[in-house]
């Protein structure tokens, strides 16, 4: 295992929170200067609300163990109950409304993860599929959701918060960034504190969990409502900051997946992991045109190209399993371990 | 008669197990206890009852009994080591003790207190500790969390109050690290306390359990073959380490073991059990040469030793 490596070094030299600082100073005050449209549209936006889906999956998948398959759900979920209370809701602010928008996907999620009072592993994941079907359904079916669009569509409101519009692709980029810093802190704090403990605890020997007292139960239900908040609001920002526009179809099974590779190609029980993953499912397609039309020309086309991805991604995740089960995460510390100690050794 | 001091203990016990409530008291008067070893411990019967007591205790899977008609009592700060083959109904015993499986027949008796069958989940409320004979810590968790994790139990305060680090939530995370911290220096772990518990060496995990269950400081702890696997010396050491612990936390120990030899000097009455039955129950000396368990583990002296006709 990598763990009992890592004692030989002492491998941070700077304080913890120092990475994610910069991190941040740079994404707040360097990339809106210098980022261009094309950016913000096409990478940053969908790489920060699938990022925050991540984050979302990972605290039920990768710390408390429950698979799940409804993760799409649960950003539509979130998605129209925002549009919904900003419709119909008047003088709530855009704030209001995507906070009370997480907390219906938390109570869609209390619902589907009863099943895994009883159910675990394989069989809790297709239980699951209930969710996905049943929201994509009754989003559908139901058209006042949609506020009786024909289509099922719903175009997001303006951004804005305390008064101050967010336009534009700057502006949405800022929105997006501000909502999933602040979730990503929040859920970071989770995972190290007893609740956390308590799910890894669940995780890794549910017998062991119930005997020291750990409320089994309910904490499974707190996995899922807290998981089903945060991808529920990531859904508001895939939907309100990223498309503008978005149907129920959009949020289907195969969005499930996506952010179910994001958490194994990430990392699994990693908050890190989640941004690794979705920056690699983002990238990842824009690299892979761009290298197909470079080394194909015309042949390269649109199908070909979807084709190709689904192959690469799917041997990727294969290729993952099997080499680095932990993920990218686990692939960056232990390069940044390397260059350390050959820097430290010099 | 101690039939006053019993009384109450009964009444509490209707509410999980109405039946031993209408058959009356238990048969047994509980035992004298002429030299006691521990402190005691405020059971609600007084200093002279058992903390622990099963009453005709008997187990079976379908056809297979585990367990039959097994009576055990326990003293406060006593260590009891209950040994015997392979199969005998050691850690069928200690699941019953635990709440994890419900006996057929027979009756648990914690501090007074008589339960059809122990409830698990507020076992640790109740004050027993355990451990698994396989390895059940969590894997992901450093050292130091898997211990802290012991005290989980008594946490307070709700899962927004700890991501906010408002409330009584500081001061919890603040105790149970503290007390985490403690008891690692006390089973001499404090090296080890942010690795990763599945990294560690086999008898080192075994250590962390003991430690997990330890830091809640039970009044009963539940040791499911702590020494299994281990090596001569790290047996000893897990000998020391379970004397220690009784001495310093006045816990009541019950110890299951299949290795005879390392308990001798640990224990402070064994009972051996065989095929589901309690075969002897005593001193280790006692134990050492009563006739029955000599049988139970080395087989009997067959009248054909020469093997003829086979």
């Amino acid at each position: 295992m990598t763990a009992i490596t890592s004692d030989f070094f002492s491998a941070p030299v700077l304080p913890k929170w120092v990475a994610p600082v910069l991190l941040l100073a740079f994404a707040y005050g360097v990339v809106p200067l210098i980022g261009s449209s094309y950016l913000f549209e096409a990478i940053l936006l969908p790489f920060l609300a699938l990022s925050l889906a991540g984050v979302g999956l990972n605290i039920l998948t990768g710390y408390a163990g429950q698979v799940s398959l409804g993760s799409a759900a649960f950003m539509a979920a979130g998605a129209f109950a925002a549009y919904n209370f900003d419709l119909r809701v008047e003088g709530l602010p855009l704030i209001g409304s995507i906070f009370l928008a997480g907390i219906v996907a938390a109570a869609i999620g209390i619902v589907f993860g009863l099943p895994s009072l009883r159910l675990k592993g394989f069989y809790l994941a297709v239980s699951t599929l209930a969710a996905q079907f049943f929201v994509q359904w009754a989003l559908t079916k139901f058209s006042w959701f949609s506020n009786n669009s024909a289509s099922g569509v719903i175009d997001a409101p303006r951004l804005s918060i305390s008064g101050f519009a967010l336009d534009g692709a700057i502006g949405r980029y800022l929105f997006a960034l501000t909502i999933v810093t602040v979730l990503t802190f929040l859920a970071h704090r989770l995972v190290t504190s007893q609740t956390g403990r308590n799910f890894i605890a669940i995780r890794d020997n549910e017998t062991a969990a119930r005997i020291i007292g750990i409320p089994v139960l309910k904490t499974k239900l707190l996995a899922f409502a807290i998981s089903s908040f945060i991808i529920g609001v990531a859904g508001v920002i895939w939907a309100f900051a990223y498309l503008r526009t978005v149907e129920p179809d959009g949020f289907d099974l195969d969005r499930s997946f996506q952010i179910l590779f994001i958490i194994i190609i990430g990392g699994l029980a990693s908050i890190r992991g989640a941004f690794f993953g979705a920056a690699l499912i983002v990238v990842f397609p824009l690299g892979l045109s761009r290298l197909g039309g470079f080394l194909l020309g015309d042949l390269f086309d649109s199908g070909v190209l979807d084709m190709s991805q689904r192959i690469v991604l799917g041997a990727l995740i294969i290729l993952f399993l099997i080499l680095e089960p932990d993920g990218l995460v686990a692939l960056w510390d232990r390069i940044r371990r390397r260059l350390l100690f050959a820097w430290q050794s010099t | 008669m101690p039939l006053p001091s019993y009384t109450l203990g009964v009444m509490e016990a209707s509410a999980y197990a109405p039946e031993v409530f209408a058959r009356g008291l238990p048969s047994s008067p509980p035992e004298q206890q002429p030299e006691a070893n521990g402190e005691p411990i405020g059971s609600v019967a007084g200093v002279a009852s058992p903390l622990l007591s099963l009453q005709g205790i008997g187990l079976s899977f379908g056809g297979v009994v585990a367990l039959a008609d097994i009576d055990l009592s326990v003293r406060p700060g006593e260590i009891r080591t209950i040994i015997g083959p392979n199969g005998a109904g050691k850690s069928s015993l200690i699941n019953v003790i635990s709440g994890v499986y419900r006996p057929d027949r027979g009756h648990v008796q914690l501090d007074g207190v008589v339960y059809a069958q122990v409830p698990t989940q507020r076992l640790a409320q109740l004050g027993v500790a355990r451990t698994f004979q396989n390895l059940a810590l969590f894997k992901g968790l450093s050292v130091l969390d898997n211990v802290a994790s012991g005290l989980a139990y008594k946490v307070r305060s709700n899962f927004a109050g700890q991501v906010l680090g408002i409330g009584r939530s500081r001061g919890e995370q603040r105790d149970s690290l503290s007390r985490a911290e403690q008891i690692l220096e006390f089973l001499d772990l404090t090296a080890v306390r942010d690795r990763l518990a599945g990294t560690l060496p086999y008898g080192l995990q075994k250590r962390v359990e003991l430690a997990r269950a330890l830091v809640a400081e039970p009044r009963l702890l539940l040791l499911d073959e702590p020494m299994a696997g281990m090596t001569a010396g790290e047996k000893s050491e897990m000998a020391t380490f379970v004397r220690a612990a009784r001495d310093r936390f006045a816990t009541t120990v019950v110890l299951i073991e299949h290795d005879v030899g390392v308990v001798m000097g640990l224990s402070d009455r064994i009972a051996v059990l065989d095929y589901g039955r309690k075969i002897a129950d005593a001193t280790p000396d006692e134990v050492r040469n009563d006739q029955r368990v000599i049988d139970a583990y080395l087989g009997v002296a067959s009248d054909n030793e020469d093997g003829a006709g086979i």
